[in-house]
C-alpha cells in the first residue's frame, strides 16, 4: 500500500471498445518495471490515462510522492506532470520547429520562478533566471551528448536522436517516475543498445522509477526488474522476466497474435 | 550578463538615433505632413499587427477581432481628452484603455480559447463585432456617427515611442519564459501539458497581451486622426491588420514590421491611381501568397546578437 504510484481497476471505453479494462497496477521507488502486450493491447492507452492525457472512464490512481498524496484521476495533464509524471510519446512530439534547447527549457516553464514584469523588463533577475535555466538544461543535454545540438531545430534531429532529446525534455520537469512509449522504436541494434544504457544510466542517476512500453523483447528482458503484460486491455500476467518468460498464458497471447 | 547589457544598449542607441533622425528630417522639411501621416499610420499598425502576431504567430491561436480591442483603446481616447485636455490625460486614457481592453479580452478569451482553429476565429470576429456593436449603441461613444474634434495629443513623436515600448515588451515576453510556453502551445498542445504547461493559462496570456497593445495603438489613432466612428474597426480593420501579418510572415516580428512598412508605402504611393490602387494591392497580395506562403520572412528575426557572434566567428576563423 506505500507504492509510489497505485492505480485499481481502471478502465477506459472509446464508445463500444474497451481499450483498457479493470487494470490494476503498482509502480516502487526506484523501480524500472516494463508494460507489454501484443499491438492494440491498450498500453499507450494506459499510459495516456496515467498522464492525464485522456480522463479515465473508471477506477483511480494515487500519487504517493515526495510532496504527499494526491489522486490523479480527473486532473488535467499538466497538473500530472507537475506532480512528476513525465512521458514521452510513441509517435514523437517534439516541439518541431524550436530548438534543442528551447525544447528542454519549455519543459523547465513550470519549474522557473521568472517574473513576468522581470522578463518584460529584463530585470537582473530576468538574465539570472534564464542563466540559470540555460546551465540546467545543457547539463541535461550533456548527459545525453546532445551539447553539440543545442540550436538545431529538433526536426533536423536524426530519428533515434530525437527519442533521445524526448527523454531529455521529459527528464527535464525533473520527474519522479518517467513513462516510456516505445523508446527504441525504429532504431537500429545499435542505437538500442547505446538506449538500453542509457536508460540505466538515468533511473540511477535520477533517482526515478521508469515504466517501459517495449516491442524489443530482449530489451525488455535485460532492463526490466519486473513485468507487466497487457492483452485486449486487460491485464494477462505480472512478474519478473523469467516469470514472464515462462507464463503460457503470455506464450500464447503472443504466439495467438502472430507476433 | 555584460554581454546581454551590450546588446540592450546597442538597441537603444538604434531607437535613440531613429527618432533624431526622422525629427531632423520633419525639421528640415524633408518629411513632410504627408509623409508624417503616414509614418504614423505605418507605426500604428505595426503596434497592432506585433500584438496579433503574437497571438496567431507565437501562440497559435487564430484571432479574428483585433480591430474590437483596438476600438476600447480609440474610445477611451476620444472620451477621456474631450474633459482632461492634457498629456497627462491622454496617457491616463492610454492606461484607461488598456485596462478595459484587459478586461474584455478576458471575458471573450475565457470562453473562446478553449476553441480550435476556425471556431476560434469565428468567435473572435463575432466578439469584436459584439463591442462595436455596444459602442454604436451607446450615448457616451456617440452612437454611430461617432466622435469628433478629439484634441490631438499623440504626434508623431508619441507614436515612435509607443512603437518601441510595445515592442519591446512583446519581444522580451517571446523571448522569456512565458513565450517559450506561449510557442509550445503552439507547436504541440498535448506535448505542452504534459511537460507542465497550463496551455490555456498561457493561451489567454498571449491574448490578453495582444489586446493590450491594439487599445494603445487605438488610442493613438483616435488621438491622431481625432476623428472616430465605430465603422473604423470594423472586420476590415481587423483583417488588414491580419495582412500585415501574414504577409510579413506569422511567427516574425521583423517580418511584420517589413510588411507594415511596405504596404504602408505602397499604400501611400497608390493613392493617385483611385480604383486601381486596391486592385494592385490585391495582385501583389495574391502574388506573395503563391510564391512565398510563409509570407515575406517567413519565421526568420533580425538580431543583433546572431550579427556579433557571427563577426566573432570569423575573427577566430581567421586567426
Ligand atoms: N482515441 C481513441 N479513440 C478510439 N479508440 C482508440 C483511441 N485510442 C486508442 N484506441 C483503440 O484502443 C485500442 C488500444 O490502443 P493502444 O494505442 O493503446 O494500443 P497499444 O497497446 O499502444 O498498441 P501498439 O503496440 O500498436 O502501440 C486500439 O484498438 C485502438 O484502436
Ligand atoms: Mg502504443
Amino acid at each position: 500500500m506505500t507504492s509510489l504510484l497505485q492505480v485499481d481497476n481502471l478502465v477506459k471505453n472509446f464508445g463500444g471498445l474497451t481499450a483498457v479494462s479493470n487494470v490494476s497496477m503498482h509502480l516502487d521507488n526506484n523501480e524500472l518495471v516494463a508494460l507489454i502486450g501484443p499491438n492494440g493491447a491498450g498500453k499507450t492507452t494506459l499510459f495516456n490515462l496515467l498522464t492525464g492525457v485522456i480522463p479515465v472512464s473508471s477506477g483511480s490512481i494515487v500519487l504517493k510522492g515526495d510532496d504527499g498524496t494526491f489522486a490523479l484521476n480527473g486532473k488535467p495533464a499538466y497538473r500530472i506532470a507537475k506532480l512528476g509524471l513525465s512521458r514521452t510519446f510513441q509517435n514523437i512530439r517534439l516541439f518541431k520547429n524550436l530548438s534543442v534547447l528551447d525544447n528542454v527549457l519549455i519543459a523547465m516553464t513550470s519549474r522557473s520562478k521568472e517574473g513576468f514584469i522581470a522578463s518584460i523588463f529584463r530585470l537582473p533577475s530576468y538574465y539570472k533566471t534564464e542563466k540559470q535555466l540555460v546551465e540546467e538544461a545543457t547539463k541535461l543535454l550533456t548527459i545525453f551528448e546532445l551539447e553539440d545540438d543545442m540550436d538545431v531545430l529538433a526536426k533536423n534531429l536524426p530519428y533515434g536522436t530525437q527519442r533521445r532529446l524526448e527523454i531529455v525534455r521529459a527528464l527535464a520537469t525533473k520527474p519522479q517516475i518517467l513513462f516510456l512509449d516505445e523508446p527504441a522504436a525504429g532504431m537500429n541494434p545499435e542505437e538500442t543498445a547505446n538506449l538500453t544504457q542509457l536508460i540505466l544510466k538515468v533511473q540511477h542517476r535520477f533517482h526515478i522509477t521508469v515504466l517501459l512500453i517495449e516491442h524489443d523483447m530482449s530489451l525488455v528482458m535485460n532492463l526490466a526488474e519486473r513485468i507487466y503484460v497487457l492483452d485486449h486491455g486487460s491485464l494477462l500476467a505480472e512478474g519478473t522476466p523469467d516469470e514472464i518468460k515462462a507464463n503460457h498464458k503470455v506464450i500464447k497471447a503472443y504466439l495467438g497474435e502472430g507476433e | 550578463m555584460k554581454t546581454n547589457f551590450k546588446y540592450n544598449i546597442i538597441w537603444f542607441i538604434i531607437m535613440v538615433a531613429g527618432f533624431y533622425l526622422m525629427n531632423t528630417l520633419i525639421l528640415v522639411g524633408v518629411i513632410n505632413t504627408f509623409i508624417e501621416n503616414m509614418l504614423v499610420t505605418i507605426g500604428i499598425n505595426i503596434i497592432l499587427a506585433t500584438g496579433l502576431n503574437l497571438i496567431i504567430g507565437f501562440a497559435g491561436q487564430f484571432s479574428l477581432g483585433h480591430a474590437g480591442f483596438m476600438a476600447i483603446g480609440a474610445y477611451a481616447t476620444a472620451i477621456i481628452t474631450q474633459t482632461a485636455t492634457t498629456p497627462v490625460g491622454f496617457y491616463l486614457s492610454v492606461f484607461a484603455g488598456i485596462v478595459v481592453s484587459i478586461i474584455a479580452a478576458l471575458i471573450v478569451g475565457i470562453p473562446t480559447l478553449r476553441l480550435r482553429g476556425d471556431y476560434l476565429a469565428i468567435a473572435t470576429m463575432g466578439a469584436a463585432e459584439i463591442i462595436r456593436i455596444i459602442i454604436n449603441n451607446m450615448k457616451i461613444t456617440g452612437g454611430a456617427a461617432g466622435i469628433f474634434n478629439i484634441p490631438q495629443l499623440a504626434s508623431w513623436p508619441t507614436v515612435y515611442i509607443m512603437v518601441c515600448v510595445t515592442t519591446i515588451i512583446i519581444v522580451n515576453f517571446i523571448h522569456s519564459r512565458g513565450g517559450r510556453a506561449v510557442t509550445s502551445v503552439r507547436e504541440d498542445e498535448i506535448a505542452a501539458e504534459a511537460m507542465g504547461i497550463n496551455i490555456f493559462k498561457w493561451k489567454l496570456a498571449a491574448f490578453v497581451l495582444g489586446a493590450a497593445t491594439a487599445a494603445v495603438a487605438g488610442s493613438l489613432h483616435a488621438s491622431f486622426l481625432q476623428t472616430i466612428s465605430p465603422n473604423d474597426f470594423g472586420i476590415m480593420e481587423s483583417i488588414s491588420i491580419l495582412i500585415i501579418v501574414v504577409l510579413g510572415g506569422v511567427g516574425s516580428i521583423t517580418g511584420t514590421f517589413v510588411a507594415a512598412i511596405v504596404l504602408g508605402v505602397l499604400d501611400t504611393v497608390l493613392q493617385d491611381f483611385g480604383a486601381l490602387r486596391m486592385v494592385i494591392y490585391a495582385v501583389a497580395l495574391v502574388l506573395i501568397m503563391i510564391f512565398k506562403p510563409s509570407g515575406i520572412l517567413g519565421t526568420w528575426e533580425f538580431s543583433i546578437k546572431r550579427i556579433f557572434n557571427r563577426f566573432k566567428r570569423k575573427e577566430r576563423v581567421e586567426q
